[in-house]
């Protein structure tokens, strides 16, 4: 793929197959980054729709999970086991199956309360951020538990309230977790297309860049060097953010799942 | 100190909110924490399983989404009805299964042999490795799938090219031209590698992980006892990870069942019905179909779900009966009584 998107398009063409680029070029990059795919819209508007609705839901899916989390793991009340039950079936259920409903719901709640969530941001931000909660909280959930409850008893006894224990000994003990659930919520949302293809329709100046890629294929016949070059383009973020934290991650994953 | 939290943990289980670091913590906490979650997972998700289902015993197309229209009519289970005496959901329905049993057999299977086998190599080579296969993961099955339709593209696929170059008498010729994504079998080929190439990294660095938290004792043990590499895997390895496993196999199947995007590109249309697979179908049916038909892309669905859930309920039972705070409690006592125990003995 990373080859292909170096190599001048007769040379994609050609019967003569070569893994690397003759000549390598950066044509097509420069028509992914630079070309007007839609008038008036370019990849920089993609790449920042991504960008927006990826970390608005790390960022919100990180918050409600932490504390759902702590709820789970640290507390007993009735309704415990009804949650985690909740958590796992929906996870179960999958997206194609709930996207006719989550699709006419949305029109209708839009038309309910007067804000519009098709055909923009707000409808995908929420979905996403909701789609990864049961995972990153079941995930945290393990991390939480392991932190040993007599430090909090300690801190609590030399006097610190429910807020600084949270705070000063469960987040920094969390932290790790929480950035391999962030990961995970990250990939899920970056990677997303049936979601997005579906809510945006043609409002094009929303497209996330999943959506961006199957442009390029399709229409005019399929264009492979920008489509190599896009994806090439697309995979970098996770990349970046995967070595970021890839020691992490593995760790963080399996943990979460052990401990179930 | 440590006598009190001894104390602190060995209240009987009812009277946990007496123990005294949670004296300050009123009851409400626990439900104001997972509200949020509650909320939007209500909304977006739980309520459209709820209506998926009710959608599933009722007319309902386009049609019923004018303004001036009727809502959904209840139609005495007619989707269910149509589905099951309709051939072609059953061979749908059929090559989903038999497609997804490949897809997570050879994951397992691969993925718990590159474990192994990382686990055997020096360790920065399987950092090395693994850090290779983490960006196979990562990489977004859209890009994935595209790559392998490149690869697999008629006229000047590499795939194609390579196996054209290669003499007749070895692979048979015609291969230049031939045309992958037209047969069920020759497509699903590809799916499954797509799939499994993504996938076999998350199992395999699961299993890296699990081997190394087996103490090293149980392997010299079975070979002092004269046991060769498979049946130390048999004996130790496998009844060691049987929990991992358990999880791996489930969570594989609950992803490989609902593979789309590959399926979406690499099919790249509607028209041909054979190589259908279950979420494909409902998307189908519920979008791309004159007319679009929810009621019926809901009745698959809900099948599809049963199925999810059957095949799951395994391991949604070892979920809940898990981790809960009164179990880890008793179990730390219990260690501690044993190693107080042992400390007297």
């Amino acid at each position: 793929m990373v080859s292909t998107a170096f190599k001048p398009t007769g040379e994609i063409f050609t019967r003569d197959q070569r893994l690397f680029p003759q000549a390598p070029t950066l044509e097509h990059f420069d028509r992914v980054i630079n070309g007007q795919l839609i008038p008036g819209v370019n990849f920089g508007t993609f790449l920042a729709n991504s960008l927006l609705v990826t970390l608005g839901a790390v960022a919100m899916g990180a918050l409600f999970s932490l504390l759902a989390a702590v709820a789970v793991a640290r507390f007993r009340f009735k309704l415990r086991s009804a949650f985690i039950m909740l958590l796992i079936v929906i996870q179960m259920v999958p997206m194609e199956a709930m996207i006719i409903s989550i699709f006419i719901n949305f029109r209708s709640l839009s038309e309910a309360t007067g804000v519009q969530l098709l055909g923009n941001l707000s409808g995908l931000l929420i979905v996403y951020t909701a789609v990864s909660l049961p995972i990153t909280i079941l995930m945290l959930r393990g991390f939480v538990a392991a932190v040993p409850k007599e430090l909090e008893e300690a801190a609590a006894i030399d006097g610190a309230s429910g807020w600084t224990i949270f705070w000063r000994i469960l987040m920094p003990l969390v932290a790790p977790g929480l950035v391999a659930a962030s990961i995970f919520a990250f990939i899920t949302a970056w990677n997303e297309f049936i979601v997005a293809l579906t809510f945006l329709g043609r409002s094009t100046d929303n497209y996330t860049l999943p959506l961006t890629l199957s442009y390029y294929f399709g229409r005019f016949g399929t264009e492979w060097g920008p489509i190599m070059a896009a994806s090439t383009l697309l995979t970098i973020p996770v990349m970046i953010f995967f070595l970021f934290v890839q020691r992490r991650m593995v760790s963080g994953l399996t943990m979460g799942a052990v401990k179930g | 100190m440590p006598r009190t939290v001894d104390k602190a943990s060995a209240e009987p289980d009812g009277a946990v909110g007496q123990a005294p670091a949670r004296a300050r913590r009123p009851k409400p906490i626990p439900y104001l924490l997972i509200i949020p979650s509650v909320i939007l997972l209500a909304v977006v998700l739980l309520w459209p399983i709820v209506q998926m289902v009710w959608y599933s015993f009722t007319s309902f197309t386009t049609r019923n989404l004018m303004p001036n229209q009727p809502g959904p009519e209840w139609n005495d289970f007619a989707h269910y009805q149509s589905l099951l005496t309709d051939p072609a959901f059953w061979s749908i329905l059929r090559n989903t299964v038999v497609v997804c049993v490949l897809m997570v057999g050879i994951t397992m299977v691969l993925g718990t042999l590159i474990g192994i086998l990382l686990h055997k190599l020096p360790k920065w080579f399987s950092t090395f490795v693994a850090i290779g296969m983490m960006l196979a993961w990562s990489t977004p099955a859209l890009s994935a799938s595209l790559v392998f339709r490149w690869l697999f593209l008629p006229e000047r696929g590499l795939v194609n090219v390579v196996l054209d170059r290669l003499p007749n008498w070895l692979v048979g010729d015609g291969w230049l031209q031939y045309n992958w994504f037209l047969e069920p079998l020759s497509l699903f080929s590809i799916l499954i590698m797509v799939i499994v190439w993504q996938s076999f990294p998350f199992v395999a660095v699961s299993v890296l992980a699990g081997l190394k938290s087996i103490p090293s004792e149980l392997y010299e043990a079975a070979r002092m006892d004269g046991a060769n590499a498979w049946k130390s895997f048999w004996n130790v390895t496998f009844p060691m990870l049987r929990p991992l496993f358990a999880l791996l196999l489930v969570l594989q199947i609950i992803w490989d069942l609902r593979v789309f995007t590959q399926l979406y590109i690499l099919a790249n249309s509607f028209q041909n019905k054979d190589v259908y697979l279950l979420s494909y179908y409902i998307y189908q049916q519920g979008f791309s179909a004159s007319p679009a038909n929810y009621g019926m892309g809901s009745a698959i669905a809900v099948v599809m779900t049963v199925m999810i859930l059957a095949v799951t309920a395994y391991y949604l039972r070892i979920m809940i009966r898990q981790g809960r705070p009164d179990d880890r409690r008793r179990q730390d006592r219990s260690s501690r009584d044993r190693r107080s125990r042992l400390h007297v003995g």
